[in-house]
């Protein structure tokens, strides 16, 4: 049985595809196998920044109504072994993704995943609804605003109630904060909230702390995961977070104010 | 030891004494159009707390003529609000005539004019000496997140957790959070004057005692951020440190 993850905020633009992709490949560069599934149907993204798009033939909502098999439909990841991906459908809408076809394409990738992501769309609507259904575990991703932290604080409380696990009375989804675009500069200066404010708001475990970074939009450019991007701060991050994810026990990084990481910074960012 | 068993008559039902907390409408002066007006307005505040709640219209304060008190009006407009009028308290004896003949319940007021005194109610309403039960308590463990709604419709209500901001909780009586505070509270809901709201750190949206209520500006002078009772003195919302209590 795989464990079904899902990547998910309420709020848009604050990092869920990006971790998606991050977390997904991380987790089969340990050698667990892991389908990464994108579950923004009309926006989608995720294959962009896997840098697959020119090789998706079918997609999500084929599989659901029965046009193509996962088969068909599941692409591997060129780069990292055991990786594959489910594209969305971009000309659909979200209502495509019905809650039987959802729950038989999951249980078929149950069969053979170790690890299934849910990457899902923003806000609170049925696309969401589907992409947490499902899910053992959530990562709950947020940047240091007040904004995101209630739309956080929002979606945690929808899963609550909502998802497979509150409806049938198991124990409750497993809920982990991941902080993305963290500028320790900006909180010393009271600009941002700092990790203490949000987890004290959010009372969940903290997953991991990722610092705002230019090398992430550069990586999402160039529909790399952040992650293989081994030598910054952004990709250890996620190794990080990952590794956590999987039960190691790491300290958290980057959490301070560099004061010479000015130029450093400069040539990456170039 | 005169019970059933001994008379050989069996019971159908036994009459226990009980108290309970209602919502009392106190009536200035009654026309119908403006009644209709004003509870469309109220409930459209609160649909749920108000729908299949029993009503007692309070005639302590009400100031137009006895002959304009149209009980029949009044029953019908609240049925269509599923609220269901089941007596009237404080009245004289003019009105408790006209109540009679609406088949309306006699209560005794907490002062009844042109009557013989009725003696003083309880300052407290948790001092009723005739509970059979005590009222329920509803306890919640988990964090009451934005959006989410936790309501005590009878009793107490105990949070060990912080309520967030965008969330709400509700109580007949009081209302007591082992955390932070960030959301709304209302406590006495039905009317319970002396509800109170207790809390570890209060940055609340709102708290609300039996319909008295301060919002998050109002309440910034005194215990924001630290931890308070609150509770309703001579209808206004009075904030203590709890470590001064």
């Amino acid at each position: 049985m795989a464990r079904i993850i899902v990547v998910t905020s309420g709020k848009g633009g604050v990092g869920k595809t990006t971790t998606s992709a991050s977390i997904s490949t991380g987790l089969a560069k340990h050698g667990h196998k892991t389908v990464v599934v994108d579950f923004d149907v009309g926006l989608r993204n995720l294959d962009l920044i896997m840098n697959c798009e020119r090789r998706v033939v079918y997609d999500f909502v084929n599989v659901i109504q029965g046009e193509a098999t996962l088969n068909q439909a599941l692409i591997k990841d060129k780069r990292v072994d055991g990786l594959y991906i489910l594209p969305a459908s971009q000309t659909r809408e979200k209502e495509a993704l019905t809650k039987e076809g959802v729950e038989r394409v999951i249980n078929e990738l149950s069969e053979t995943f170790d690890y299934i992501v849910c990457d899902s769309p923003a806000g609170i609507e049925h696309g969401a609804l589907m992409a947490l259904y499902h899910a053992d575990e959530a990562i709950v991703v947020t940047n240091p605003e007040v904004s995101s932290v209630r739309d956080s604080d929002r979606i945690l409380g929808i899963m609550q109630s909502k998802s497979r696990r509150a409806e049938k009375g198991e124990d409750p989804v497993k809920e982990h904060l991941l902080l993305t675009r963290y500028n320790p500069e900006r909180v010393d200066k009271g600009e941002m909230l700092s990790v203490q404010d949000v987890e004290e708001i959010l009372a969940i475990p903290l997953l991991g702390v990722i610092p705002e970074s230019q090398v992430v939009l550069n990586a999402s450019n160039q529909g790399l995961p952040v992650i293989l991007e081994e030598d910054s701060d952004a990709g250890q991050a996620y190794e990080d977070a990952v590794a956590r994810l999987l039960g190691e026990d790491r300290e958290h990084r980057f959490l301070t104010a560099q004061k010479k990481g000015f130029f450093s910074r400069m040539f990456k960012g170039g | 030891m005169s019970d059933t068993a001994t008379t050989g008559v069996s019971q159908s039902f036994q009459l226990k004494s009980a108290s309970v907390s209602l919502t009392a409408l106190e009536l200035y002066y009654f026309d119908s159009q403006e009644f209709e007006n004003n509870l469309r307005e109220k409930i459209s505040q609160a649909p749920g707390f108000f729908k299949d709640i029993p009503l007692v219209i309070s005639l302590e304060k009400y100031q137009g003529l006895d002959s304009e008190l149209d009980f029949f009006s009044m029953i019908g407009t609240c049925r269509r609000y599923n609220i269901h009028v089941i007596g009237i308290r404080a009245a004289n004896d003019d009105q408790r005539r006209l109540a009679r003949g609406a088949e309306l319940a006699i209560l005794p007021g907490s002062s009844v004019r042109e009557s013989k005194p009725e003696p003083v109610k309880a300052e407290n309403d948790y001092a009723a000496p005739t509970l059979a039960q005590p009222a329920p308590v509803k306890v919640i463990t988990q964090p009451v997140r934005s959006g989410q709604q936790i309501s005590a419709p009878e009793g107490d209500l105990v949070i060990l957790a912080p309520v967030q901001a965008g969330a709400e909780v509700l109580a007949a009586g009081s209302i007591h959070i082992y955390g932070p505070l960030r959301g709304r509270a209302l406590a006495g809901i039905h009317g319970c004057e002396g509800a109170r709201v207790f809390c570890q750190s209060l940055e609340a949206e709102l708290v609300s005692i039996a319909g008295h209520y301060k919002i998050s500006e109002d309440l910034q002078e005194s215990g924001w951020k630290s931890a308070v009772h609150i509770q309703l003195k001579d209808d206004l919302l009075v904030v203590t440190p709890l470590d001064k209590a």
